[in-house]
């Protein structure tokens, strides 16, 4: 549905984007993320067509950017950053005539216009001033302009920025259910967001996408050690350095509970039988024994906090040696 | 409906909730009307004279003495007022990011510039329509010709028109919509002075090309009721350079 390739943005010596290709397929919820400046936005306001690359190709549903620019804008609703609103006018005006401008039949505005209003609750403001509403409301009627003319494909910068709790798990509920039928590119810095209703996930850092993989793949990628949950009924006396001396155990931390501890084992090597025994012979009672994935916070944290940008894989297995060699 | 009429009517519709547009459209209305009435009061005090030295009523030209006076004056007006029409056009979109809107969708740069150029021309031609009460009221007590009038609003159509496209041009400049009307104000201003520079250099070539470059001598022919294409093709084909340039700078704001 998306092809991009090759794809560099320059503002005068300045780089945003560097040679960045991906392809993001039909029905697939692809998340940018990155930390701010990394070219998130630049990339996608190049897929919408705001701007137009200093090099590289992008291919929308088989039209090209260069050549199509119209069949490609006619497909895509596009939630920038800030929401493009006109204050003066009220939030069913300003759908009718985001609708219409974007190509819906007239006769499409009144039911598409009910169907977006009820997905976001918008009803009790539709017929408010927009320069009135709160930022809540606010960007729930720029995520409703991008989807009143019903594209197959929804470029979202952003798409819960401002929300409440609660307003956050009812969009991001919508865009999993938009996900079957849409394609959807968003980008986000709520990691646990892009965990949730993301199939994919890319960072971009400094312009270079450095990683590329579903969030769990990310987690597994990046993983240089197990860690393990261990949970005992009672703590036994010299319990941490009885746990450290167990072949296979780098190191032990005190976990969430009082009677719990993270154990960090070496990766390859599954100490999960080694502890249970040992908890059993030991007389602690074995609660719980269970593996902590990698986060994705910790993923990201790894690869942004670089200082030179890196090249995709090959650089990332150089970085991941590097790491090897320093632990201890 | 196509994509420019669909942004004329959501133009529109942003002008007639905007106070801006009432207190301008106030201010026009107001002045102009002034304008007339200071005109027909000082005719009214020549025809006085005339009648104290001759002893018998005079046939005074309200052409002369009112309508082309008036013409003189709303030139200046319409400098003053029509950039503060037009500041909003491109840098309130520019600052509110709603322009990010109009370039992702299937509109093209020359038809969101023609839109919002047909949008404002509408509400100034709305605007100028209503100063014609004061021919009408006039037809009603006086006689005179009507066609240096039509020449002589076709003048300030045309001429309103330019003066449009300039601040649509400033407006594509800028964020500030305050700095967009002096722009748009400067803008006019030095097309203007390009006459009194032609004037002064006299009949050499320079000077004749200057004269012609500034919109003086086209509005004051019309005015006068002489109806030339040459003046409307130069008020054309200003307009036209205005909007290209701002449909460059709007592009060029694309890749920046």
């Amino acid at each position: 549905m998306i092809c991009v390739e090759h794809l560099t943005k320059r503002y005068g010596n300045h780089t945003a984007i560097e040679d960045v290709s991906f392809v993001v397929n039909k029905g697939e919820i692809l998340a940018f993320l990155g930390p701010n400046g990394a070219g998130k936005t630049t990339t996608m306001r190049i897929l919408t067509g705001f701007m137009p690359p200093s090099e590289g190709t992008v291919t929308i549903a088989g039209f090209d950017s260069f050549e199509h620019p119209q069949e490609i804008k006619r497909r895509i609703g596009y939630l920038p950053e800030h929401p493009p609103l006109y204050q003066e006018l009220t939030v069913h005006e300003y759908l009718t005539f985001v609708g219409r401008l974007k190509g819906l039949l007239p006769a499409l505005i009144p039911g598409r216009m009910a169907q977006v209003v009820e997905q976001l609750n918008l009803g009790p403001v539709q017929h408010r001033v927009i320069e009135h509403l709160s930022k809540g409301y606010r960007q729930r009627v720029g995520l409703a302009q991008a989807l009143i003319h019903d594209p197959p494909i929804l470029i979202l910068d952003e798409p819960t920025s401002g929300l409440d709790p609660k307003q956050i798990i009812e969009i991001r509920h919508l865009i999993q259910s938009l996900g079957e039928s849409h394609t959807i590119v968003l980008s986000t810095h709520i990691l646990s967001e892009a965990t949730a209703i993301c199939g994919r996930v890319m960072i971009i850092h400094c312009g270079h996408i450095v990683a590329e993989d579903t969030p769990e793949h990310l987690s597994s990628r990046f993983r240089h050690t197990q860690k393990l949950n261990l949970t005992v009924k009672q703590i036994p006396e010299g319990w941490n350095d009885r746990l450290q001396n167990l072949p296979g155990i780098l190191h032990v931390a005190q976990g969430s509970l009082a009677n719990s501890r993270i154990i960090e084992c070496e990766l390859g090597q599954d100490s999960r039988d080694t502890l249970a025994q040992f908890a059993v012979s030991q007389g602690a009672g074995l609660l719980e024994l269970s593996p902590i994935n990698l986060s994705l916070e910790e993923v990201f944290l790894h690869l942004t906090e670089q200082d030179e940008p890196m090249g995709p894989d090959s650089d990332f297995e150089h970085s991941a040696t590097q790491q090897e060699h320093s632990r201890p | 409906m196509t994509p420019v009429s669909i942004l004329i009517s959501k133009e529109l519709r942003c002008f007639f909730v905007s106070p801006v547009f009432y207190v301008v459209g106030t201010i026009f209305l107001f002045i102009s009307g002034f304008l007339a009435h200071l005109m027909v009061v000082n005719a009214g005090q020549q025809a006085v004279r005339l009648l104290q030295i001759q002893h018998s009523y005079a046939q005074l030209n309200l052409n002369d003495l009112v309508f082309r006076q008036l013409f003189y004056s709303m030139d200046m007006v319409l400098m003053f007022v029509l950039p503060i029409l037009t500041m909003r056009l491109f840098a309130e979109e520019r600052k509110l990011r709603t322009f990010e809107l109009l370039l992702t969708s299937p509109i093209g740069i020359n038809e969101i510039i023609s839109a919002k150029f047909m949008s404002v021309l509408l509400i100034f031609l709305g605007l100028l329509s209503l100063t014609a009460f004061t021919p009408l009221v006039l037809s009603i007590y006086s006689t005179f010709e009507w066609n240096p009038i039509l020449t002589g609003y076709l003048a300030m159509a045309l001429q309103g028109t330019f003066f449009l496209s300039c601040g649509v041009l400033a407006s594509t400049m800028t964020e500030n919509q305050v700095v967009a009307a002096f722009l748009s104000f400067g803008i006019i201003l030095a097309i203007w002075l390009l006459g009194s520079l032609g004037g002064l250099l006299g009949d050499t070539i320079l000077g004749t090309t200057l004269s012609y470059l500034s919109f003086t001598e086209h509005y004051d022919r019309l005015i006068r009721g002489l109806l030339d294409v040459k003046d409307i093709v130069y008020y054309l084909s200003g307009t036209g350079l205005m909007l290209f340039i701002a449909h460059r700078i709007v592009d060029s704001h694309r890749w920046q």
